[in-house]
């Protein structure tokens, strides 16, 4: 009997492990990052998205935030197009996660402008009320870039001389937002999303004053960090004299526009309110 | 079998005495960060950030409480099964001195945010060769010690400590091997759905090897130990014991569902998953069928309390466990709070309970004493098992409130909630957490003062018998 020998035991012990190991483990590398399943347009980092990313490991940001868009609605329309291996194929480690925490960053880049990464990283809540997240605003301290090349090399990634220069005299925050913007932003699927027509664009509640004290909490609660609690702006423009048709404040609101940096809240409002949302913006004028 | 004198016990000692302090480190920093989650104000960056801290509260439960436990147990109870002095006692001390070591520069390392990000092996590379050197040492000595052995039938808790050796080494290895770029910063040796795969292999398969092997060798010692009744079947163990070493490592990529690693690998995790049930209920039988006619020991004997507890929680956990691992339900609870209820009963409940009942048992019998008060451990089991209930289910209810939430849809196809606003409605439960969390934590302080009370103080046992 085996229970005798304990060498032979381990070996044997060590045999069985090794089966479902090899199979589901180390078999998947020749399916995993295939040539047929890269994708031509995602790029590797650059040295100072590398260096945000470094920043994002450091700080943990994987304990609350992951990276991966299942092919689920729920997903799907909450965070964009689902994730594709062909998009991770520059990523080491992979930051996927285990909890969402906070909500999923795979497609975050290109949703905000800058200047909100910069205004949310300093004060979470001002720009997401009653969100749990730390405030990050140490990251204005300047980059250590000591390493930056040693970095590019290791992971065999192209870099120029005008790339490192670009790291001179910025923040970590500078490097973590760089990191953000690039996030799931390698395939055109912004441009595709917002292409979609959205049904026939009539505003139910056209002059209908009722849906003003909803469509104000509406505006406080999504739009005011951004706009300016009295329509006056701030990171995006002032809106106290909007004077553009119903249908086009539907769609910017509703689909974003990524040139102008203004996220799509569609996913998040739904139609019925974004309709009450554009109700509020051009009724408040006459009062 | 129970003459201490020719055992090297003093180590064994001085592995309890650490592992319990790294559990009260794991145990107080749980409480830390489940606040900072429902009080963002709490989080003081950059070092006492719940991003930083919950690695450091991970890895002291696991590596600091558990192993820390687990190397302790496994030369206790390898040295009682050989009839065997441990094959080398210097070289345990040494191995305690490093463990400690170990632990303590993962926490500060950790702390400054030299992380790999992995989850469990998110030590740099200079500490994780550290880890490779500790288990080289832990692993030669106990199985060089079951090679002398004087006792030539190895009963069952010995074979799930060669497999825990083993298992632990492979996994190890694999998962840390890296790119490294200076003394505190590397990269992983993997890319991607690639690297994904690769680290849930490891990450599942902690959990079998430190999570579920250990307690298991633990678990079937001092069962008959604590009860004086025998395992009720000697077959049962060894079909379990293979077919869980077997199907565990299958089930990795249950934690990758819906995500681009292939579907196949996907599928077969999940089947796998499934299966597992069976071995795992085989040691909750064989717990339970082993009570059979001395179940009045659940009022009399609060070890066989711990146990029977522990190795319940152990069959809840292999039933929630494969139920997740399946495609829908996964795409239902992953990523919500339903998760870290999972986690918990197994730690808190399963693992955390049979360590409890293996230190009760083992420290009277290593200081020669009798344990200082029965009553105290008695307020600490139920406070223990109250505290983590009220965790699990709180975050049970709020998995499936936030899952509900995020997948309600409008008639127009769009979806209803925000994911701002699924969140919001998550505070009272994270404040029911933290409430669980504050009960174990204090259980834990009986825990900890009734064994300093056995160590320091109290008749010794033998004066007290010939007396």
């Amino acid at each position: 009997m085996i229970e005798k020998k304990p060498i032979i035991f381990l070996l044997l012990a060590t045999a069985t492990i090794l089966v479902g190991t090899v199979i589901t483990m180390v078999a998947p590398f020749w399916w995993i990052n295939d040539p047929k399943l890269a994708i031509a347009s995602v790029k590797p980092y650059t040295p100072l998205q590398l260096e945000g990313r470094d920043i994002y490991i450091r700080e943990g940001c994987n304990n609350c935030h992951t990276q991966t868009v299942r092919p689920l609605l729920s997903d799907t329309e909450r965070y964009g197009e689902y994730s594709k291996s062909g998009e991770f194929a520059y990523d080491q480690p992979f930051l996927w996660g285990s909890r969402r925490t906070g909500p999923d960053l795979a497609r975050i880049g290109g949703k905000y402008p800058d200047a909100w990464h910069v205004k949310h990283m300093k004060d979470p809540q001002s720009m997401v009320p009653r969100s749990n997240m730390p405030s990050y605003e140490f990251l204005k301290q300047p980059l250590d870039t000591s390493l930056s090349e040693r970095k590019m090399q290791a992971l065999h990634f192209p870099y120029t001389r005008e790339d490192l220069m670009e790291l001179k005299g910025k923040s970590e925050l500078d490097a973590m937002v760089a990191y953000l913007q690039k996030l799931g932003n390698d395939i055109p699927w912004r441009k595709a999303a917002q292409a979609v027509v959205v049904g026939e664009l009539k505003n139910p509640f056209q002059d209908n004053m009722a849906v003003l004290p909803e469509g104000k909490a509406l505006y406080q609660q999504n739009c005011a960090q951004c706009h300016g609690k009295d329509l006056q702006g701030d990171v995006g423009p002032k809106l106290s004299d909007l004077d553009k048709p119903d249908a086009q404040v539907f769609t910017t609101i509703y689909s974003g526009s990524q040139a102008a940096g203004m996220p799509a809240f569609g996913d998040s409002l739904g139609k019925e309110r974004t309709w009450k949302l554009v109700t509020y913006l051009k009724l408040r004028q006459r009062h | 079998m129970d003459h201490q004198e020719g055992y090297a016990d003093d180590v064994v000692k001085g592995f309890l005495i650490s592992s319990m302090l790294w559990g009260f480190v794991a145990v107080l920093l749980g409480v830390v960060v489940s606040l900072q989650i429902a009080f963002p104000q709490l989080n003081l960056p950059p070092y006492f950030s719940y991003g930083r801290l919950r690695p450091i509260h991970t890895n002291a439960g696991i590596f600091g409480w558990g192993i820390g436990s687990f190397m302790a147990f496994f030369i206790y109870i390898t040295q009682r099964l050989t009839k065997t002095r441990l094959w080398s006692p210097g070289l345990a001390r040494v191995q305690l001195w490093l463990f400690n070591t170990v632990i303590a520069l993962a926490a500060v390392t950790l702390l400054l945010g030299m992380t790999r990000s992995k989850e469990y092996a998110e030590l740099e590379w200079p500490v994780a060769l550290l880890v490779v050197v500790l288990w080289v040492i832990f692993a030669v000595n106990i199985v060089m010690t079951i090679v002398k052995r004087r006792e030539e039938q190895m009963y069952i808790s010995l074979w799930y400590i060669l497999a825990t050796l083993v298992g632990v080494a492979v996994l190890y290895l694999v998962n840390n091997a890296g790119i490294p770029v200076s003394l505190t910063k590397s990269y992983s040796a993997y890319a991607g759905a690639n690297d994904a795969n690769v680290q849930w292999w490891y990450g599942h398969n902690a959990v079998a090897m430190v999570l579920t092997t250990p307690p298991l060798a633990i678990f079937y010692y001092f069962l008959p130990k604590s009860t004086g009744v025998p395992i009720y079947s000697h077959r049962m163990g060894v079909i379990a014991f293979w077919s869980l070493i077997f199907m565990y490592l299958w089930t990795g990529a249950h934690h990758l569902l819906w995500t681009p690693v292939p579907d196949w690998v996907q599928t077969l995790a999940m089947g796998f998953s499934v299966m597992l049930i069976a071995p795992s209920w085989a040691a909750v039988f064989n717990g339970y069928f082993s009570m059979n006619g001395q179940w009045h020991q659940m009022r009399e004997n609060y070890l066989a309390k711990f146990l029977i507890f522990g190795i319940t929680f152990y069959g809840l956990q292999t039933l929630q466990g494969p139920s997740q691992a399946v495609r829908t339900f996964s795409a239902f609870i992953h990523y919500t709070d339903w998760v870290p209820g999972h986690v918990h009963m197994g730690t808190l409940g399963w693992v955390s309970l049979v360590l409890f009942a293996g230190i009760y048992y083992t420290v009277p019998k290593l200081y020669n004493r009798e344990i200082y008060s029965v009553g105290l451990a008695n307020l600490h089991f139920w406070l223990a098992v109250i505290g983590q209930l009220i965790f699990s289910i709180s975050m049970w209810i709020a998995g499936v409130q936030q899952a509900t939430m995020l997948n309600a849809s409008n008639p127009d196809g769009s979806l209803h909630y925000s994911f701002m606003e699924t969140l919001i409605e998550l505070y009272p439960y994270w404040y029911a957490r933290a409430f669980g969390g504050v009960i174990y934590f204090v259980s834990l302080l009986f825990f900890l003062y009734n064994i300093a009370k056995t160590i320091t103080g109290g008749a010794p046992q033998a004066v007290a018998q010939k007396a």
